[in-house]
């Protein structure tokens, strides 16, 4: 049993957790929700003695196990008290095989001469048993992938399932108490999700204790047993999972009268049969989301979504339409040849490409706002210039302007324009990115995955936004999410993406059996 | 008003404010002991001048995420180039510079783009690849000074007659030409306004350059490449830019320096002259992340000026203990090499 008792901790003087008490009891699924910056990372870092936590001054109160007081001082400590942690960032090496990540620090061995005369540590690897244990957890991992695989190139779904398994490994090894998934599931589709869920409450049947941190109400409710709801660092209430509902949780979470994302369906009357983009034949060689010869006809002025489980090529298309990845194939665009491999091109005629890696591709962090808002427009459009004595340059009190109006038309929350992009949260960093390819002035923009890792709040006005585009701007939008119900809220039409073709297309209001089907990659009979 | 200080602070940085507040001792300190503080100062003022092109060099590498520009030899052997030509066809004054130059520019251009292609394909490891890019040609150059056939007995060595001598002297009408233009005395401490103006003109240059669609686009492919393919620039034209620019700049910056010295150099002395440039910036409070044309004027004023004074400061110190004894070189190594290694080891932050 895991005991917090009544943590708080500042720093610089901003209290981050006030007061916050909560029990894990063993065999016990606990979930953690709370919005960006609600204290959940803080009460996890306390947790592990992270060195951060130590360096600002500590914190108030205590943590027991099983009724003894603990002080951990480090995350190894941490670990050699029971307390184990898949990451929201992946901590695999690359370089090391699955067996090899799954044992590190833990491998098998047997001695040898220099480890009898030299020391413990130079003993051989058993590599058989080693191999044998990591399949075990693999398979109890539910992947069955061969385990001497080179982890670097594996989807990023597997990589989260290797971390499991590594923890698995560690359950059935070592004294694992505690168990903490720092949002699991941010990374996976749903069906991955699924998965992983059904993982965790084995575990939790095998006696461990579990810690559930997840944006993802639904999977809380569904998976854990109780739920803790922080908010501004403050512990907002305690639930039984069973006797409460997304919308309470939200609720709770957000502070705020919720409702249920409704933005309506657009109003078919307008008549749209003008094909603005033609793909044909598009292959994309992107790792991981390869794209096998797809025909797509994107029509004026419609909200296009593309769907389907990650790793079949839904998000290769626009990547590789956008020139980010090599391509090979046809696009036309308004009929005329839109060349591929060739963002420049791409940008000039006007289309913009909302990247679904928005730390990755999206932003300069270490940049102004200012600056990652403005300077693709400069560079490809000559916006904002000025020429001087024959020198064209960017003139950055109308850019200054120009800024000044987006965050405050997109309510990005910021110090001003000249904040580092890096210190937003993710909406607002969203936000920007949709403000830079807006400053492109687009006729078609190509979203992806734009609500991933955001809270509730942030994500209904996200996609607001874009019906918003869509709408009053005539912008036609094609939207790639992994999140069936974002799509089928603000689509017209929706592409079913299978193995790195299209399955079919379906309208938003398809029963969920025909997208579940085509997302199986079998396509509706019409009747 | 609190708040006020803190934020100054915050943008010069505590490094930079102990380091000045050092000279401001050593100032003390030299008017205590009798020393001639104009004499320091002015000595400050024209060792400024001579080094800020080579520190404005770095700065463009170092926005396109190149790191650290070890290769600044490179540009220098070009500029030499021009500087011993001009000698040996006996040009003086304005000519000689305006020579030397257009000379050293136009090497500088083709050298830098070989450099820069060398650079695009030894991605990651450009800092290796640039120090040992800069040893390697002066290397090859000790052999070429040694083979040029040139006929003015001013240049070459008067034993033998073949090859040049590693100093030569700067005729009297062409050292200090530029330092002299329009140069004045401020209380007394001596002010080289046409280097000076030279170096601002150059800065003035680099900071509209930013602006630039050149510019910016060095500025994205450094900061993040993904970013800079996504907005349609192209990373290896971008890097190609900014070290050909750097390489430029830095067979200018010898032409400075030389016609300030009064000397040049030739043989191994260009081999470490990237070094005490590179912890001008970094004094200056550049990180292999962030850096700005404030932080290569600033660094270029606290380094110089922080050897010219520590230096004759200590030295008479230690002379007064009774120690004699030159540590003046021997202590200008130590700080900017551990100035160097300090910055490496501060990769992520500043």
């Amino acid at each position: 049993m895991i005991e917090f008792k009544n943590i708080t901790k500042e720093y610089y003087g901003n209290t981050v957790l006030k007061d916050v008490s909560l029990v894990v009891k063993k065999g016990e699924i606990h979930g953690v929700v709370g919005e960006n910056g609600a204290g959940k990372t803080t009460l996890m870092n306390i947790l592990f003695g992270m060195p951060v936590i130590q360096e600002t001054g500590g914190y108030e109160g205590e943590m027991l196990i099983d009724g003894k007081k603990i002080n951990v001082k480090s995350p190894k400590g941490a670990m050699d008290l029971g307390i184990g942690m898949i990451h929201q960032e992946f901590m695999l090496i690359p370089g090391f095989n699955i067996t090899e990540n799954v044992k590190l620090n833990r491998e098998i061995t047997h001695p040898n001469l220099l480890s009898r005369t030299v020391s413990q540590k130079m003993e051989t690897l058993n590599i058989p048993p080693m191999r044998k244990d990591t399949r075990e957890a693999l398979k109890e991992a539910g992947l069955g992938i061969d385990e001497l695989l080179p982890v670097i190139g594996l989807p990023v779904g597997y990589k989260q399932f290797i971390e499991v398994a590594r923890e698995i490994d560690k359950a059935g090894t070592d004294n694992l108490k505690l168990l903490v998934f720092d949002e699991p599931t941010a990374v996976l589709t749903e069906s991955e999700a699924e998965k992983l869920l059904d993982i965790i409450r084995l575990l939790a049947q095998k006696g461990l204790a579990i810690l559930f941190i997840s944006h993802r109400l639904d999977e809380v409710i569904k998976v854990s047993n109780r739920v803790t709801i922080l908010r501004d660092g403050e512990k907002i209430g305690e639930k039984d999972s069973k006797e409460t509902n997304i919308m309470e949780l939200a609720e709770l979470m957000v502070g705020r009268k919720l409702k249920k994302l409704e933005i309506g369906f657009k109003d078919k009357s307008a008549p749209m049969n003008q094909s603005v983009l033609k793909i044909r034949n598009l292959e994309v060689d992107m790792p991981g989301e390869l794209v096998k010869g797809i025909d797509l006809d994107v029509k004026k002025g419609e909200i296009l979504g593309i769907g389907g489980l990650a790793g079949h090529g839904k998000i290769g298309i626009t990547n590789g339409v956008a020139g980010l990845f090599p391509a090979r194939g046809e696009v036309f665009y308004n009929d005329i040849p839109l060349p591929l491999n060739n963002p420049f091109t791409f940008l000039q005629r006007k289309i913009a490409f909302l990247s679904e890696d928005r730390r990755g591709v999206g932003l300069l962090l270490m940049e102004s706002i200012d600056t990652n808002i403005g300077l693709t427009a400069f560079y490809v459009n000559s916006r904002f210039s000025r020429t001087h004595l024959g020198i064209k340059y960017l003139n950055a009190r109308e850019l200054r302007n120009w800024s000044l109006k987006m965050i405050n038309e997109l309510d990005i929350r910021c110090v001003g324009p000249h904040q580092v992009v890096m210190s937003l949260s993710g909406g607002n960093q969203q936000k920007i990115c949709i403000a830079r390819a807006l400053t492109m002035e687009p006729e078609l923009l190509f979203v992806s995955e734009p609500t991933r890792g955001i809270d509730v709040g942030a994500k209904q006005k996200i996609l607001e936004l874009i019906v918003k585009l869509n709408k009053d701007m005539g912008m036609t939008v094609v939207l790639t999410s992994s999140e069936l119900q974002e799509l089928r809220t603000i689509s017209d039409r929706i592409a079913i993406v299978h193995h790195g073709k299209i399955v079919d297309i379906l309208e938003p209001d398809t029963s969920d059996v025909d997208f579940g089907l085509a997302m199986a990659g079998i396509r509706r009979v019409e009747q | 008003m609190k708040e006020q200080i803190r934020s100054l602070v915050k943008t010069v940085g505590i490094p930079r404010l102990i380091i000045l507040s050092f000279l401001l001792l050593l100032l003390v300190l030299a008017l205590v002991t009798g020393m001639d503080v104009k004499r320091l100062l002015t000595d400050s003022m024209v060792r400024v001048g001579r080094n800020g092109l080579f520190v404005l060099a770095l700065l463009l590498p170092l926005k396109a995420g190149l790191g650290l520009n070890f290769g600044l030899p490179v540009g220098i052997i070009c500029g030499l180039i021009g500087l011993v030509l001009g000698l040996e066809w006996r040009l003086t004054g304005l000519n000689y510079i305006l020579f030397a130059s257009v000379v050293g520019t136009g090497l500088a251009v083709i050298a830098g783009y070989f450099y820069g292609v060398l650079l695009n394909k030894t991605k990651g490891q450009e800092m290796m690849v640039g120090t040992y890019t800069g040893f390697a040609m002066v290397s090859l150059m000790c052999i070429f000074w040694l083979l040029i056939p040139f006929k003015n007995y001013a240049l070459i060595w008067a034993i033998g007659g073949k090859g040049l001598r590693t100093t030569l002297v700067l005729p009297a009408q062409t050292a200090q030409f530029l330092d002299n233009i329009l140069s004045f005395k401020l209380v007394g401490v001596g002010i080289p306004t046409g280097t000076f103006l030279i170096f601002a003109i150059f800065c003035l240059f680099i900071y509209v350059f930013l602006r630039t669609k050149v510019g910016l686009s060095i500025i994205a492919v450094g900061a993040n490449p993904l970013f800079a393919l996504a907005s349609g620039i192209k990373e290896n034209k971008a890097r190609m830019q900014a070290t050909l620019l750097s390489t430029v700049l830095a067979a200018l910056g010898i032409v400075i320096f030389a016609q300030s010295f009064g000397f040049i150099q030739l043989y191994l002395a260009p081999l470490m002259m990237a070094f005490p440039a590179i912890a001008c910036i970094l004094i200056g409070g550049a990180t292999l992340r962030k850096a700005s044309l404030i932080h290569v004027i600033i660094g270029t004023i606290l380094f110089h000026t922080l050897l010219t004074i520590t230096l004759p400061v200590v030295t008479q110190a230690v002379a007064i203990t009774g120690e004699a004894g030159d540590i003046t070189e021997v202590l200008r190594v130590i700080i900017s090499h551990g100035m160097i290694l300090y910055a490496l080891t501060r990769k992520g932050g500043d």
